[in-house]
């Protein structure tokens, strides 16, 4: 009697407690979007929407102010296309390598060597790129060093474990009757994988390259450290230019903006969350697709 | 009049590691013929099957030894394994359509094997899905994914798909066990009214889909060919006593 009231009791207990994290998580959520939209929309409404996110114009403290933040949106599409560029091409064959050709061997290397690289803070690759990517591209290609392609090369080598993992897992999963059907009529094993299983694997490939854009776009530290941050009219930006993008925009100046200036900042969070949902809204939209095949 | 030899087993040996699947295969098939291969579950059917379009060579820790002969040519020394499976096709037990479109399933084969031109892969892939007998069926959703289809569709689609290559013998392993009585029957009458211009083998279970299709029969048992002859005969005179335990239902 007193046993079963126990466990009755514990039952309870453990219920809310599981109830609570799964909750603590939803608060997290709400309680961001909360603080970014209520903080957020009114700099906004005040700016003028067509003004905040259509105008190149970014000069917070002069007079009169302007706060148009197109160049760090440009910006942030360049760097997170241009690590796309280099990531993924790079990633996805190291992915087939990994799971269609590596000996056992060489993976129990390459496979640490990979989930390593997911564990570097960004400060690390930030440092890296300041002082070995951004010399390297002024010495060989040119500019100051500082610049859109160096952004991209460090954010393309940041991205490269999530784009290796799940494509590696992805292409695992294609079922082996696949390849046998493709063999069977006489295709060699290079044609096989890029022409049957990669094409197979294609929904988790596009998974893999929507969370490595989702990475480049949100990541700050590494990309403050080699962009070089100027806010560039549109018509200058280049590959070899300095670069701001919308993370940049705000860790440069949060230090000592006040007043329509911070918040102005805080828009640009505004502005980064909705394409972070936006992503998000496109992964769910490719599982729902997979899974109704 | 006996037909041309199209291949040639000979004393084939095959082990899987230590273990030893296939024991001294010696087997000549007849072009223009449909051969059955018969016997209970795990005698080494799909094993000799594989061996004859080198899908074995895609499995671990095999080895063979002894010749096998495609217009005598030694198809393990003196072929180039993608030129034979071009030349010896294979259809498998599960149907295993790509997950493209029913045209792109079709035109897989000719891709890799160079043919660029749309109209010439149109008419290739118009050609075998008619092989198949499955061209009305399909010709208004080519561009529809081959999954969609039924398991019967998706395996005479398999069926077209080892056409499209042109393949002079084509294989298929129990190519109606996952399918219902009418896709079967549909499969069946295919094999038959194709045979004149292929060399056809086919592994079953069914010893009345032997009798309905082939023209002769092997019965295997523990990876040994105990029993070779004229379907007619095999099954109405079998010379060994395990043929006919087999065939009478005795055991299997
Ligand atoms: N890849 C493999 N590795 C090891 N042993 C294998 C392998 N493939 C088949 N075998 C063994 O070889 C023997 C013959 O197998 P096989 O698949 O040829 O039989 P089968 O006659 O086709 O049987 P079924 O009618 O069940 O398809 C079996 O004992 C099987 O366990
Ligand atoms: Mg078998």
């Amino acid at each position: 009697m007193e046993s079963i009231k126990k466990s009755k009791f514990n039952d309870t207990v453990m219920q809310s407690v599981f109830f609570m994290s799964a909750f603590v998580s939803v608060l997290a959520v709400i309680a961001i979007s909360l603080f970014l939209f209520l903080r957020g929309i009114p700099a906004i409404a005040e700016i003028g929407f067509m003004d905040f996110v259509f105008s190149e114009k970014w000069g917070p403290v002069n007079t009169p102010a302007s706060y148009g933040i197109l160049s760090m949106i440009v910006g942030s599409i360049y760097v997170t296309a241009g690590a796309i560029v280099i990531g993924v091409p790079v990633g996805l064959m190291c992915a087939v390598f990994l799971a269609e050709f590596c000996p056992e061997g060489i993976y129990k290397i390459v496979k640490p060597a990979v989930n390593l690289l997911a564990g570097i803070p960004s400060i690390i690759y930030g440092f890296f790129g300041m002082q070995i990517v951004v010399p390297f591209v002024r010495d060989n290609v040119g500019g100051n060093g500082y610049s859109i392609l160096s952004a991209s090369i460090i954010l393309g080598i940041m991205i490269l474990p999530t784009i290796i993992s799940i494509s590696e897992s992805s292409i695992r999963a294609v079922p082996e009757s696949y390849k046998e059907g493709s063999f069977g009529l006489g295709a060699t094993k290079e044609e096989t994988i890029f022409k049957v299983v990669v094409p197979a694997a294609k929904s988790g490939v596009l998974t893999a390259i929507i969370l490595g854009i989702g990475r480049a776009v949100g990541e700050t530290m590494a990309v403050v450290m080699v962009a070089g941050n100027a806010v560039m009219p549109l018509d200058k930006i280049a590959l070899l230019k300095p670069i701001r993008t919308l993370t940049t925009n705000i860790v440069t100046e949060m230090s000592y903006a006040s007043g329509l200036h911070e918040s102005s900042l805080i828009a640009t969070g505004v502005v980064l969350f909705v394409f972070i949902v936006i992503l998000n809204a496109s992964l769910s939209l490719i599982k729902f697709r997979s899974s109704r095949n | 009049m006996e037909n041309k030899e199209k291949m040639k087993i000979e004393n084939i040996n095959l082990y899987y590691g230590e273990f030893q699947a296939l024991k001294n295969i010696n087997m000549n098939i007849n072009e223009n013929e449909i051969t059955a291969f018969i016997g209970p579950s795990g005698c080494g059917k799909s094993t000799l099957l594989k061996s004859l379009n080198r899908m074995n060579d895609l499995v671990e820790g095999v080895k063979i030894d002894g010749k096998i002969l495609l217009d005598d040519v030694d198809i393990y020394k003196d072929m180039d394994a993608t030129v034979l499976r071009k030349r010896v096709g294979m259809v498998f037990q599960k149907p295993n359509p790509f997950p493209m479109s029913i045209y792109d399933n079709v035109a897989y084969g000719p891709r890799t094997h160079g043919i660029k031109q749309k109209s010439r892969l149109d008419e290739i892939v118009e050609q075998s899905l008619r092989s198949a007998a499955m061209w009305d069926e399909v010709k208004d959703r080519l561009k529809k994914s081959a999954l969609g289809m039924s398991g019967g569709q998706q395996q005479r689609l398999c069926i077209a798909r080892a056409f499209s290559v042109n393949p002079e013998v084509i294989l298929l392993d129990e190519p109606t066990s996952a399918l219902d009585p009418i896709s079967t029957m549909k499969i069946e009458d295919l094999l038959v009214e194709i045979k004149d211009n292929y060399t056809i083998i086919i592994v079953t279970h069914n010893m009345q889909q032997a009798t309905r299709v082939s023209d002769k029969t092997a019965f295997f048992l523990h990876g040994e060919v105990v029993e070779f002859n004229e379907t007619e005969k095999l099954f109405s005179l079998p010379k060994n006593k395990k043929t006919e335990d087999y065939i009478t239902g005795r055991f299997g």
